[in-house]
């Protein structure tokens, strides 16, 4: 490899030909700050606050600077520090100053270099409200899922990069120049006029508090002070290995039990698992996809858990509809157990039934808003709050969440199987069902449940499996750019798979735009680590072996793809074109 | 030393475009035969030997950027004639295109032989559409008479080109954001790496040259070698387009060579000051350029006099500026055209200029804050430093001078 050598305030580093003053610098430990820059994405060099001084009157980004053999860097020089101050102060100048107020406080790249550069106050002025091309804007909150604020927006532009170049979106871009400039969808539309897919990734790369989740905390809180509510709580796979980063946990923990445990002193009358109706999932698109298979179905068959993805094909590929599978998603089969079969055997009236999710997904939140997602004017899923929301709710309760005592979930929808956690990573819905598909298939047991070839953080990932006589072809993708891929060649009739996972997000529902803010690739992959730890430890780990499951169908759908099955548990789509 | 001289301009007036016929009569398309006669390599050679610069302003050797041109290869390489003059107080090269524009289409066709371009672009102004048609006839003619198309003037050359209009954003005259807008983006700079010799235009390979550029390639090569170079100084030969205006009695574009002082071209060639008035200052290269005093009006226009100044002469205008004309109010126009002309991607120069303005208005006012001096300084630095492209980095290029060269103008009036 080559490398060149290059001295940082005067440390000697080599590092390899086409390294960034950026990285070199933290190889070294100097930490250069940054604002615009974000590991996953490409440099766009537009906010201007990782100057280095590269000669004598020279500065340079050192986010899109390619080191160069001799060179010498200064990071704290006198001009450095000026300028970036500078830099800063502009920022600030046009940026709301109500911190107090703001969703992000404390959790703010623009407020932490605020604290680093000691800014005690505006040193310059600050365009007053009114003033600004953005106060012609009000907030965008016409949509289930995502707030804009205008008003916070410090055109960094890593929104507009994620939902352009990860998501393949391109609904957010930025127009008009100078002062008038804005990151906002093109001809100013909000964002339900567009065919946003609400995956909120714009929310999980931006620094400051201009994109977040629409809150529902508010109606959770209100259902939990009724006297005439049953409050009943669902969590998903992946909020388990995430949340616990809120309260100063490693990436990839899991803390399942502290989270039932903080739920019951909030006050829901039952804590249940989405892993359940995970579990649930599988069965019923395991039964699909064979069916598929031994009828001439439409193949491949592409799954339907993630919202995000669902509204991208409604939205730009409608014509593969067929393809999807039929199945709602486990928050959406929770929600409409929790209205029939739980309502019936608790013999509460639906209506008074709250059934609330806890969701890595904004998504979700559009999602549980749909019309087909209830039955008799009464919804399957009353309100969706993110991981990010479920903290702040924990918070609001005053619960000290690293002390409590872990608990478990409640009976019936509290067994689940490890083919049911894995839905949180990118793959895992393929490896749950095909441990299913082929044991139903073959009726034997099958050797290897681990399926390597379908785990980890590439964008694509493919593998065939011998079930029977039949190769059978898969493919998963995360991300909705990734997705494209696949579904163009689904769309052109020559995609050689029989199943395909799709997940919206990058790295699938760990990564959701419903997760901890500040992730990159590299929090992503210990998410991935520490799901695949508790598939590893669970006792049960394969949906179909679930006896929970097992008695659900006996006691209520009888069997997969049942008229009750289909009425409670599978759904339809509809082009967004 | 002659004051005004024709070279570049020597067809000025002698043919009426479009006449094809009337340009080869005086000499037109020698050049390019005596190019096409020449190896690639020659041909670079003797650009590089006239020590001809870039004539936008940035003034890169045009041999050396040449070279470097030729050694991106591709199926196809974009040659871009960045006719989209937008700086306040130049307008040299509309007189390029509307006195000779065969000068100019000549020499992209002598670029395009040098450098292996396959297609040619001229970047009109919006401004400028009314030469729309002209140019067009122009291409038109030489299509006509096989100096564009396939085979130009029986050799393997092949070359075409066409015409983009801008649609007015100053900024489109960075090669970058002229690129960007070509492809139906709003102009807004690239970053850099790749370079646009590398990967401009639709990520081909692309040279961008300014249209005086490409008058000079032909006067170079028309002429016998030391013709050229027998104009200006050692460093800076040959001759330059200026577009003198301003309070000056007898403004226009000539051609002088280099090594004139400020003086000179102001007294002799714009015939003084109108109205008899002093001299206030003179900005030089445009309005992203710097404010001189009079002090400095004796210095050769030569590139190494101005740049042992820390100046630089740009794309050639000078704009003077009688003593009537109050300084904190020029500055304020500057800061507001800036503003206005921003394309708001980076912040130094998105939020910078408004700032500038906000305290140019207060000192006008003589309301000014005791902060302000200092600020307006600071923002001024921190633009010049820190701004993505020239535009950020020029727009406080006026402050900066007019704060160094005469502070008591800018801080202590009117009962500050």
């Amino acid at each position: 490899m080559d490398l060149v050598n290059l001295t940082i305030d005067h440390i000697p580093v080599a590092v390899p030909k086409g390294t960034s003053i950026l990285e070199a610098a933290r190889r070294i430990n100097i930490d250069i700050p940054t604002l615009c820059h974000h590991p996953d994405q490409k440099v766009k060099a537009n906010c201007r606050i990782c100057l280095v001084q590269t000669g004598a009157d020279q500065l340079d980004t050192a986010c899109s600077t390619q080191v160069r053999e001799g060179m010498t860097v200064l990071t704290t020089s006198k001009l450095v520090r000026e300028t970036q101050r500078g830099v800063l102060e502009l920022i600030l100048a046009n940026h709301d100053q109500d911190c107090l107020k703001c969703i992000r406080n404390g959790n703010c790249e623009l407020q932490d270099l605020c604290e680093r550069f000691a800014i005690s106050r505006g040193d310059l002025e600050i365009i007053p409200p009114g003033d600004r091309a953005v106060d012609s804007r009000p907030k965008d909150l016409f949509n289930p899922s995502i707030v804009r604020d205008y008003a916070k927006c410090i055109k960094c532009n890593r929104c507009v990069e994620v939902c352009r170049e990860v998501q393949d979106a391109g609904i957010l871009s930025s127009a008009f120049r100078s002062t008038d400039y804005m990151v906002q969808p093109a001809y100013g539309k909000t964002l339900d006029e567009t065919l946003c897919t609400y995956c909120g990734q714009c929310i999980a790369v931006c620094p400051v508090g201009a994109i977040y989740e629409k809150t529902q905390i508010d109606r959770v809180w209100e259902a939990l002070d009724r006297e005439d509510r049953h409050v009943i709580v669902q969590v998903a796979p992946a909020v388990r290995v995430t949340l616990g980063e809120e309260f100063g946990y490693e990436p990839g923990t899991p803390v399942t039990e502290k989270i039932v445990a903080a739920l019951r002193r909030i006050g829901f009358d039952k804590v249940y698992d989405t892993d359940f109706t995970a579990d649930l999932t599988i069965i019923e698109e395991g039964y699909e996809l064979i069916h598929r298979l031994e009828n001439q179905g439409t193949l491949p068959m592409i799954t339907s858990c993630s919202p995000g993805w669902i509204n991208y094909m409604e939205g730009f590929f409608p014509e593969v509809m067929a393809h999807v599978s039929s199945c709602k998603s486990p928050q959406q089969m929770f929600g409409a157990l929790s209205k029939s079969y739980y309502a019936q055997k608790t013999g509460l009236p639906p209506s008074k039934i709250f059934t609330v999710s806890i969701m890595p997904c904004t998504a979700k939140k559009f999602e549980a808003g749909r019309e087909e997602m209830s039955y008799d004017g009464v919804s399957d899923v009353d309100a969706v709050l993110t991981t990010r929301e479920l903290a702040r709710l924990i918070k609001e309760a005053g619960i000290d969440f690293r002390g409590l005592d872990g608990d478990d979930f409640d009976s019936p929808f509290g067994i689940t199987s490890g083919a049911a956690a894995i839905f949180a990573a990118s793959g895992g819905v393929m490896e749950a069902a095909l441990r299913t598909v082929y044991e139903v298939l073959t009726k034997e047991e099958m050797p290897q449940i681990n399926l390597y070839e379908v785990r980890g953080m590439a964008g694509i990932k493919a593998s065939s499996l011998f079930i029977g006589d039949l190769e059978v072809k898969v493919a998963v993708a995360n991300g909705l750019a990734n997705a494209r891929k696949l579904v163009e060649e689904v769309k052109a009739g020559n995609s050689p798979y029989h199943f395909i996972e799709i997940m919206g997000c990058p790295g699938g529902c760990l990564g959701g735009g419903g997760q901890p803010i500040n992730t990159d690739k590299t929090v992503k992959e210990a998410r991935m680590k520490g799901i695949y730890q508790v598939d590893q430890d669970m006792a049960i780990r394969k949906s179909h072996e679930n006896p929970q499951i097992k008695a659900l169908y006996e006691e209520f759908i009888k069997e997969p793809g049942s008229p009750l099955a289909h009425r409670y548990l599978h759904t339809h789509y509809k082009s967004r074109q | 030393m002659k004051k005004n001289v024709a070279l570049i301009t020597e067809n000025f007036h002698h043919y009426i475009p479009p006449d094809l016929a009337g340009y080869k009569h005086f000499g037109g398309f020698t050049a390019l035969k005596k190019a096409l006669a020449l190896s690639e390599e020659d041909l670079i050679e003797r650009i590089e030997d006239s020590g001809l610069r870039g004539r936008g302003g940035a003034a890169y050797p045009t041999g050396k950027k040449m070279r470097q041109s030729k050694a991106y290869q591709d199926d196809i390489k974009y040659l871009i004639c960045n006719a989209d003059e937008g700086e306040p107080g130049t307008f040299k090269d509309r007189d390029l295109l509307e006195q000779d524009p065969f000068g100019v289409l000549e020499g992209m066709v002598i670029t395009a032989y040098a450098v292996g371009a396959t297609h040619g672009i001229l970047y009109l102004r919006e401004e400028y559409a009314h030469l729309l048609e002209l140019l067009q006839g122009a291409m038109a003619a030489m299509r006509r008479e096989g100096l564009l198309g396939q085979g130009i003037l029986g050799t393997a050359l092949d070359f075409d080109m066409t015409i983009f209009s801008g649609a007015g954003a100053y900024i489109c005259g960075e090669g970058t954001s002229l690129i960007e807008s070509m492809e139906g983006r709003p102009g807004r700079p690239r970053n850099k790496p790749p370079y646009t010799k590398a990967q401009g235009l639709y990520l081909k390979p692309t040279l961008v040259s300014n249209v005086e550029t490409f008058s000079a390639i032909t006067a170079i090569v028309k002429h016998p070698q030391g013709v050229f170079t027998g104009y200006g100084t050692q460093k800076s030969p040959g001759t330059k387009l200026i577009s003198l205006c301003g309070n000056v009695n007898n403004p226009g574009t000539y051609e002088v060579p280099f090594g004139l002082t400020l003086e000179e071209i102001i007294t002799e060639l714009g015939h003084g000051v109108a109205g008899d008035k002093g001299i206030k200052f003179v900005q030089v290269g445009g309005i992203s350029g710097p404010l001189l005093p009079r002090a400095c009006l004796k210095m050769p226009l030569t590139y190494e006099d101005f740049d042992a100044e820390g100046l630089s002469i740009g794309s050639g205008a000078v704009l003077v500026v009688d003593e009537d004309t109050d300084i904190l109010d020029f500055l304020d126009a500057v800061a507001a055209f800036f503003k206005h002309e921003s394309c708001g991607k980076c912040t130094p120069c998105r939020e910078g200029n408004r700032q500038l303005m906000n305290i140019l208005k207060r000192m006008r006012e003589g309301t000014a804050l005791p902060s302000d001096p200092e600020n307006i300084q600071r923002i001024a630095h921190t633009m010049k430093y820190a701004s993505f492209c020239g535009l950020g980095k020029t727009a406080p290029t006026a402050l900066l001078s007019a704060i160094k060269y005469c502070p008591e103008e800018i801080f202590m009036r009117r009962g500050q």
